[in-house]
């Protein structure tokens, strides 16, 4: 196994195009217990943290630009960003300890792509795009199609994503992120929901999104929740039906975690309660 | 293969080593360099006996590659006491009978020295929130959070 620093992304592509068994370094939280339990052997570890534009949060076009070498820490520790889109950076804050959180990074818990990743769902919600840097340029894509089976991306040879782009914060809008797990700290999602909303003029949801993570092989966004939501006022009526449309939903397994039923149930009150906070957020209540 | 030479600063003292490709920055400081008081607890990132500081942030050394750590600066438990001075965080830890085996202990310090850096007056729930990471199978915890309470209080009162 090599050990390999690039400081360029064309450099990173050109060293991951070359070699099929390679594979990005982030942070390392997933990668090295994966090597440490020999579920992988790369020929080639490539570390992008010496990537000097990947470890950078900006502002770009009045939205967030989150280099994927950026670890959770340091987006917690931004207040600006913080204030735009506090799911996301709530869900990134929920991944491991303090510790994990000074390496994890948010395109690292995307390409990773278990289906429990907290900050999925809350990026989705956000509508956030990755950038792919590849050996035929570069795409942005929206974070939802990155994930294309447990553990699988639809990333091509020797792709990588190079940063996360947060849309501008519409106006009258908020966002949430909830997840269930048996502890209180430092476990893995039996069930996630993010959902956003923007309301009108007249305090009504004039745009929803809902998205379900942990209760299928990828993250589930969700037209039918978000149906509930749009054009009501996120009364009591609508939360229940967006709750009954989260439970329906939902497809997850059972497991040692939870069964079937409890996860569908689960993923409506997860729905409800992450609707009451984005809703009070765009408010400006919270 | 050939072996990767790393140079970095670990207590304030540049040091360099020469390290596999698959070894842990836990690997070398344990094994390589004597700095036997960072633990390996789990191997796997949930236990935080092997908690140190690299560029100011805290990390499970059992979780980065040695290589990683070229040009870092690293702090460690060994790093903590001022000779034969102990860190008022040692010394509230043996006031407050806050360890009993041990093996949880340099995590934990390394880990309530940063937070009392960033934050000088945590509440409890920060606290115990900040440690959820360091996994301690002897004490119950509380005596952990008093100690470093009470460490706290009294740094702020001596400032
Ligand atoms: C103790 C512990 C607790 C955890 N708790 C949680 C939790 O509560 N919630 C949660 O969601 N996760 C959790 N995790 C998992 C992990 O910390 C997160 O998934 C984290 O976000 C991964 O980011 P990383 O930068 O460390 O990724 P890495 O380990 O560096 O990479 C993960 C995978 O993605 C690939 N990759 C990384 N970056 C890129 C890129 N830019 N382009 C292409 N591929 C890339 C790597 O090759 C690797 O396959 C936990 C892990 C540990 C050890
Ligand atoms: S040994 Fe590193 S976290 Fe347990
Ligand atoms: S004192 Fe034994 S594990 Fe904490």
């Amino acid at each position: 196994m090599r050990f390999e620093t690039p400081t360029s992304v064309d450099q990173a592509v050109a060293l991951l195009a070359a070699d099929p068994e390679a594979r990005v370094l982030a942070g390392g939280t997933d990668l090295l217990v994966r090597l440490r339990a020999g579920q992988v052997a790369p020929s080639v570890i490539i570390d992008i943290k010496r990537i000097s534009e990947m470890t950078v949060i900006s502002q770009e076009d009045g939205g967030w630009r989150i280099g994927a070498a950026v670890p959770s820490a340091e987006m917690n520790e931004h207040a600006a960003l913080k204030a735009d889109w506090p799911g996301v950076v709530e869900a990134a804050d929920l991944i491991g300890s303090t510790q994990i959180q000074g390496r994890a990074t948010l395109a690292g818990n995307l390409c990773n792509a278990s289906p429990a990743a907290d900050s999925v769902p809350a990026m989705v919600v956000a509508g956030a795009l990755a950038r792919i840097a590849g050996p035929n340029g570069t795409r942005d894509v929206a974070v939802q199609d990155i994930p294309s089976g447990v553990g699988k991306t639809s990333l091509g040879k020797g792709e990588l994503v190079t940063s996360i782009y947060l849309p501008p914060k519409p106006a009258h809008s908020g966002d949430a992120y909830l997840r269930f797990i048996p502890r209180s700290e430092m476990d893995i999602a039996v069930v996630g929901c993010g959902v956003a909303v923007a309301l009108d003029d007249q305090g009504k949801i004039s745009a929803a999104r809902v998205a379900l993570g942990a209760v299928a092989p990828t993250v589930i966004l969700s037209q039918s929740c978000a149906d509930t939501l749009i054009g009501t006022t996120g009364d009591d009526a609508a939360l229940d039906a967006l709750a009954a449309a989260a439970t329906a939903e939902a497809k997850p397994i059972d497991d040692k975690r939870g069964t079937i039923a409890f996860r569908k149930d689960v993923a409506g009150v997860l729905a409800k309660r992450a609707a009451k906070i984005a809703i009070a957020r765009a408010k400006g209540e919270a | 293969m050939s072996r990767i030479h790393v140079t970095t600063t670990i207590n304030n003292d540049e040091t360099d080593y020469l390290c596999e490709t698959d070894e842990t920055l836990l690997d070398v400081l344990r094994d390589h360099l004597d700095l036997t008081g960072s633990k390996e607890g789990c191997g796997s990132g949930d236990c935080g006996a092997c908690t140190v500081v690299v560029d100011g942030r805290l990390v499970c050394s059992c979780l980065m590659l040695a290589a990683e750590a070229e040009g870092r600066t690293i702090e460690t438990i060994e790093g903590m006491a001022g000779g034969d001075a102990l860190h008022p965080l040692q010394q509230k830890f043996l006031e407050h009978a806050a360890l009993q085996c041990g093996i949880c202990t340099p995590g934990i310090l390394v880990a309530a020295k940063n937070l009392l850096e960033r934050n000088p007056n945590p509440s409890e729930e920060e606290v115990r929130y900040w440690l959820a990471g360091n996994l301690c199978r002897c004490t119950g915890y509380d005596k952990i959070i008093r100690a470093v309470m009470d460490t706290a209080a009294n740094t702020r009162g001596a400032a």
